[in-house]
């Protein structure tokens, strides 16, 4: 832990010696939301409730799923550009050091510029916290605290199979945006509203819906039956990370030097 | 003249190289537009608001979009030009003797033309074996379908000027990340790429249309369904060449007074 701090401390060091482009980024992430959630409030201004979500609900999951999306980013981006380091070569020293890979790989990069997207969707969803209009008792809080975390670890998880996957094909794959940001993409809204099979994608191979849709049922009273499970659907994203992990071990046993 | 076309057909052949990059765009363009039809049908099948077009429209529109997201795209990266100014290696483009503003802009064209044309007909092809109301529907009639071939290319002139001036600003930046995503996402809002421009409220309309982002991409995609009849179109085309000007314009004043301030910082 120590350790990490010590690569965050460095990181940032670093970018700060870029600061006009630093605060470009920062702006440009500020903005992203913003622009983002327009979308979802001309569309509900124009066609009334979307799939029985009101406006403030849609803005409480959206800014959720940002929240936990940003800090995911900000933290395990270096699984996300994980790639550059395999082709590279960069990976052989990580390997050769003492200490363990994921650590060294989440230590690589520390984006603090993602404090952009998360100011503008945490005033999003202080805003709808609210005015949900729905009584805040202890239970739904702990259910929303859990919903942000099951997120973080669900795209967390997400960076991590990217970056497992590069193990095996080596260069960098648009393809993988399908993955990370697909996921996201999807999730803007509660994932019921596109009444599809897809949406079981979600709930039970990468459990996005576990921060999104199901616990918000919960926490606004949507929930008829079994509320209990939906109350503990958080768990399902959280447990998610343990398998990615697992995958990882797998793809670093598997890892054959590019040797340059 | 023949300077530039031979220029143009050099880097047009060499970016047709890239074909790995466009069968994972292409992947990538199709779950897209799958999720956006997905949506859209959705919010469709529930809401009794009137509809401002059709679904079968809307979901032309959006595999058009993403069949010719090459050309319409107002963030598309041209690599090598951003790594030309930030490296210095500009000073090579500055000695040959050719005027700097008209390569430049041949070669975002033709890389912009080349990956367009690795990758429109696969997503053509699919979209149109899609069930309907799904997948691509035919063009309202053949003369909308000739004027939406035209707009479209008119307004891939109108798209590389736009890219020529966030390429120039790059002089000022030297950033590229900072200014591409500053100029991208509000241009792409305002551009219909976020929904469509027929879905936003009928005074955001009225504005975004006295812009110059939605007639690269959303004023060509409506001629193509029928919802702008051929006979309404001669505003937006008129736009089309008005906005052209302009923006080459500012790109040709704006380089030449940056040419004579350049210092190349030595290496």
């Amino acid at each position: 832990m120590k350790l990490y701090l010590n690569y965050v401390r460095i990181l940032l060091r670093s970018h700060m010696q870029y600061r006009a482009s630093f605060f470009m980024v920062l702006i440009g992430q500020l903005i992203y939301p913003i622009t983002l959630f327009a979308g979802v409030y001309l569309l509900v201004s124009r066609f009334g409730e979307i799939g029985g979500w009101s406006i403030p609900e849609l803005t409480f999951s959206f800014g959720a799923l940002l929240i936990s999306y940003s800090i995911a980013e900000a933290f395990a981006r270096g699984f996300d550009l994980f790639s550059n380091m395999v082709r590279t070569g960069e990976f052989d020293r990580v390997l050769v050091r003492p200490r363990g890979t994921i650590l060294q790989v989440l230590g690589s990069r520390f984006e603090l510029n993602r404090i952009g997207k998360l100011v503008t969707s945490l005033c999003m969803y202080i805003w709808a916290v609210f005015n949900l209009g729905i009584v805040w008792s202890l239970d739904k809080i702990v259910v929303a605290f859990f919903m942000v975390v099951a997120g973080i670890f669900v795209f967390s998880g997400v960076f991590i199979l990217a970056a497992v996957w590069s193990f095996w094909t080596i260069s960098g794959n648009e393809l993988l945006n399908i993955l990370t940001d697909g996921t996201r993409e999807m999730a803007r809204f509660p994932l019921d509203v596109y009444k599809s099979k897809i949406i079981l994608i979600f709930i039970f191979i990468i459990p996005v819906a576990s921060a999104n849709f199901l616990p918000l049922m919960y926490i606004t009273g949507k929930a008829v039956e079994n509320q209990f499970l939906y109350a503990l659907s958080p768990m399902l994203g959280i447990v998610f990370i343990l398998p990615c992990l697992l995958l990882w071990q797998v793809g670093v046993r598997h890892y054959k030097s590019t040797g340059s | 003249m023949r300077t530039y076309l031979s220029f143009f057909r050099m880097r047009f052949l060499m970016n047709l190289q890239y074909k790995v990059a466009a069968w994972a765009g292409m992947a990538t363009q199709f779950v897209w537009g799958g999720m956006y039809i997905l949506l859209f049908s959705a919010i469709y099948s529930f809401s009794s608001a009137p509809k401002p077009m059709g679904l079968d429209q809307l979901t032309t529109y959006i595999w058009l979009q993403q069949a010719f997201l090459a050309l319409i795209m107002l963030w598309y990266r041209d690599g090598g030009l951003f790594d030309l100014i930030i490296s210095g290696n500009v000073a090579y483009e500055l000695v040959r003797p050719v005027r700097l503003y008209p390569m430049w802009y041949t070669r975002l064209l033709s890389h912009r033309l080349a990956g367009v044309l690795l990758r429109f007909a696969p997503i053509l092809l699919v979209s149109m074996l899609l069930p309907y109301p799904y997948g691509l529907s035919a063009p309202e009639s053949l003369s909308s379908f000739l004027l939406f071939i035209a707009t479209l290319l008119n307004g891939t002139l109108l798209t590389v000027a736009y890219s020529m001036i966030i390429s120039i600003s790059m002089f000022r930046t030297l950033s590229a990340v900072g200014s591409l995503t500053l100029f991208g996402l509000v241009s792409e809002f305002l551009a219909g790429m976020v929904i469509p421009l027929p879905l936003m409220p009928l005074g955001l309309q009225k504005i975004l249309m006295v812009l110059p982002f939605w007639l690269t991409g959303d004023f060509p995609f409506r001629i193509y369904t029928g919802h702008i009849p051929v006979s309404d179109a001669l505003y937006g085309v008129a736009m089309q060449f008005a906005w052209t000007i302009v923006l080459v314009s500012i790109g040709i004043i704006w380089l030449r007074r940056i040419q004579r301030k350049i210092i190349i910082q030595g290496g």
